[in-house]
């Protein structure tokens, strides 16, 4: 275990979001440390996904401070958006384009990856064998892997996981499970949801948002 | 850690250009609606030379408007669609120059096409042939501006399911100078009068729209993504 850091890599003070006259979440505050684990828990609906946008830095409908490594957010945008890997609802994976080109397409953005390689990451999600084949040829869950084949490449510390076990099927869970857990060990940190009964190797904790009955 | 090429904007455009080759034969869909519009002209109106080529110059230009928006509502919408533009929107190139590679791209792949056929369909139409390199030069200056502003109105209507309609209200009225002094250049060149001053219009709102454009369609974006 590394020793208790006391800088949070990230934090969130008091997050608040309201939709449409009702309010999602309100006082909502949480920090991730080196190997924090933290699963968002909640009913469809509940602001689940608002909340990984909004720390993903992709929405403003959500009002609060959030900092990076102690400093506030906006002042240290470059710094946060370079070493955090957000997996969305939608895998932005081209059905044009080999998962070859699709990753080289991601690995692109930022111009710099893990030593695995593109090809590397992809044999180790399983899909050694589709390296060349289009997309639109893979089923809906080897579309998934793709996706999740960025974990593999991304050098980020943070990583910010909107349900990364759709279409997915048990051994694929287990994999992406492993995954987690390791970047956990090595002293990153994840923020994910997921409706799937996680079973980690690693610690972790959780975070309910409630629905509230609108009024 | 191993570094690849290029900055962000560059691999979105690489991309861009290697998906529309992917799908050549839907790019090819705004060429043949180019040429499929312009032979409708001489059944519809008959098929007396002098007539035709009097109204030559609107109709290749009104129709290539009518191309270049065909394919303007896909600029952004496959990316909004599939978390590409969430993905983009993160990575370290400002969206103004994403925005601009990928209507960059979209000229390509469409407006440039198109004028370089527009002379092939004058022809069609009797245009005289000291019109052609009038009409080929302002084609050409003149789908930039379309690509332009076209992308705008793309990057405002990408969260609407059914933004087609919508984005053809929003985008052909804006369109109206660049056919004004398209066809008035062309015109001028096929009565021999001089045709140079509306082609440096063209040229002016070609380098405006490249300027600005790409300012507004990265503010909509941003407004669309943030959801």
């Amino acid at each position: 275990m590394p020793e208790a850091p006391t800088v949070p890599l990230f934090e969130a003070r008091g997050l608040r979001c309201e939709r449409d006259d009702r309010v999602l979440f309100e006082g909502l505050s949480f920090a991730l440390f080196p190997g924090d684990v933290v699963q968002v828990l909640g009913p469809n609906g509940a602001g689940k996904t608002t909340l990984l946008r909004a720390v993903a830095g992709l929405s403003t409908r959500v009002a609060g401070s959030m900092f990076w490594g102690g400093l506030p957010l906006p002042e240290v945008r470059w710094e946060f958006l370079g070493d955090t890997l957000y997996l969305g609802h939608e895998a932005a994976v081209k059905p044009g384009l080999t998962p070859l080109e699709n990753l080289r397409w991601h690995a692109g953005l930022w111009g710099r990856t893990r030593d695995i390689g593109i090809a590397g990451a992809l044999r180790a999600v399983g899909l050694g064998t589709h390296l060349d084949t289009p997309a639109q040829q893979l089923s809906a869950g080897q579309r998934r892997r793709v996706a999740l084949a960025r974990l593999l490449l991304s050098p980020a510390r943070l990583w910010i996981l909107d349900e990364p076990f759709t279409a997915i099927d048990l051994d694929g869970v287990a994999r992406v499970e492993a995954l987690v857990a390791d970047h956990a060990a090595g002293g990153g940190a994840v923020l994910l949801t997921t409706h799937h009964k996680l079973s980690l190797l690693h610690d972790f904790r959780q975070i309910s948002l409630v629905a509230e009955a609108s009024a | 850690m191993s570094s690849t090429v290029g900055p962000a904007w560059f691999e979105i455009a690489r991309r861009d250009l290697l998906l529309a080759y992917r799908r050549r034969a839907e790019a090819a869909n705004p060429l043949l609606f180019l040429l499929i519009v312009v032979a409708l002209f001489p059944l519809g109106i008959g098929p007396a030379p002098e007539q035709l080529s009097r109204i030559a110059p609107g109709v290749v230009w009104v129709t290539a408007l009518l191309a270049s928006l065909l394919s303007t509502d896909m600029v952004f919408r496959s990316d909004f669609d599939d978390g590409s533009l969430e993905q983009i929107a993160r990575s370290p190139s400002p969206l103004y120059a994403t925005a601009l590679a990928k209507m960059g791209v979209h000229w390509l792949v469409s407006g440039c096409p198109i004028a370089l056929a527009s002379p092939l369909l004058a022809g069609l139409l009797y245009l005289p042939s000291s019109a052609m390199l009038a009409l080929l030069l302002s084609m050409l200056l003149g789908t930039v501006s379309l690509s332009m502003v076209g992308g705008i109105g793309a990057a405002l209507t990408v969260g609407l399911r059914k933004g087609g309609l919508l984005l053809s209200l929003l985008v052909l009225p804006l369109y109206v100078p660049v056919l004004v002094f398209g066809s008035a250049a062309v015109d001028a060149a096929a009565n021999g009068l001089p045709w140079q001053s509306e082609l440096g219009v063209l040229a002016g709102f070609a380098l405006l729209s490249v300027t600005l454009a790409p300012l507004a369609a990265a503010a909509a974006l941003r407004i669309n993504l943030d959801s």
